[in-house]
């Protein structure tokens, strides 16, 4: 059982910070219904418990799209030597290559790579609203109806990257780098 | 419910985040669909080769929502604001950034 630094590297990004951060969501949207809209007494450990939940959830947003920004895309938009045949180690060639795959890179990676950059910077606000108001933000209706907003399209814009992203490492894994073993397998026939 | 005016913090501070946050998304359409149509443009915003001009597009997009924060949030700290307005404008311009990096719609503003 084996798999590449690149493997390793994705499988973190995607299924590792980007699935974390996409269960995240039900707690931040439940939290922030309750004690903003609801209007329930949270005890203030409770509250603080809430409020380093929200910025690990931004922190793990901004972890997420850095790591696909500036790890995974480069190995994915590399480009092929003139005359390479193979394009299975050039993942954005391999879509472009054929007229049946090419969408996913032309729509799904186009858009997965701005998109995704919406989750940090809404999350970012979603945090400091909830910090910098405390128990007032229920009273601050056009603000907590906003940061409910802006949980939701935090959700909306990982879901979409988070989507396109399983898609086109289905398609074309990026893989390569280092081989790593992670246990010897027994050999059948 | 009105937003209370009679409490020691006002709506401004939580405005300016709001809105921020959605220029900020903006911009970065603006910038990806600017970037996709000028190769000048392109070139310009590939401030780290590897990941090319997304690289420059991310990066000016969040100085200019990090910049658009700190100034809204100067003007705004102790003022109590139209939240209406606020929401509206934040939803206006989160649509039309969801919309500027929708690579089709992308296409169609460029004629492809």
């Amino acid at each position: 059982m084996e798999l590449t630094v690149h493997d390793a590297v994705t499988m973190l990004h995607g299924m590792g910070f980007g699935a974390l951060l996409l269960l995240a969501f039900s707690g931040a949207v439940a939290g922030l219904y309750s004690t903003s809209i609801a209007g329930h007494v949270w005890s203030d450990r409770e509250r603080r418990l809430a409020c380093v939940y929200l910025v690990a959830m931004a922190a793990l947003a901004w972890v997420t799209v850095l790591a696909g920004a500036y790890l995974v895309y480069p190995w994915y938009r590399a480009l092929p030597p003139p005359g390479t045949v193979d394009l299975s180690a050039y993942p954005q060639r391999l879509l472009m290559s054929q007229t049946s795959t090419s969408g996913w890179h032309d729509i799904g990676m186009e858009w997965k790579e701005h998109i995704a950059w919406f989750s940090p910077i809404t999350l970012t606000a979603v945090a400091y609203i909830f910090i910098r108001y405390g128990t007032h933000l229920t009273k601050f209706r056009g603000v907590r109806n906003a940061v409910m907003a802006l949980a939701i399209t935090a959700f909306v814009a990982t879901a979409v990257a988070g989507v396109f992203g399983a898609m086109l490492n289905k398609f074309a894994p990026v893989r390569g780098g280092q081989t790593i073993v992670i246990m010897k397998g027994e050999k059948h026939g | 419910m009105a937003d209370a005016e009679d409490l020691p913090i006002t709506n401004g501070p939580g405005a300016a985040a709001i809105l921020a946050a959605a220029g900020g998304c903006f911009a970065l359409g603006l910038l990806a669909l600017a970037g996709d149509a000028s190769a000048p443009l392109a070139q310009a915003l590939n401030v780290w080769k590897p990941t090319g001009p997304l690289s420059g597009v991310t990066d000016v997009a969040i100085l200019i929502w990090l910049a658009l924060w700190v100034g809204l949030n100067r003007l705004w700290r102790r003022r109590t604001v139209s939240m209406s307005r606020v929401n509206l404008a934040a939803i206006l311009l989160f649509v039309g950034g969801v919309l500027l990096t929708f690579p089709p719609f992308m296409d169609l503003l460029q004629g492809k």
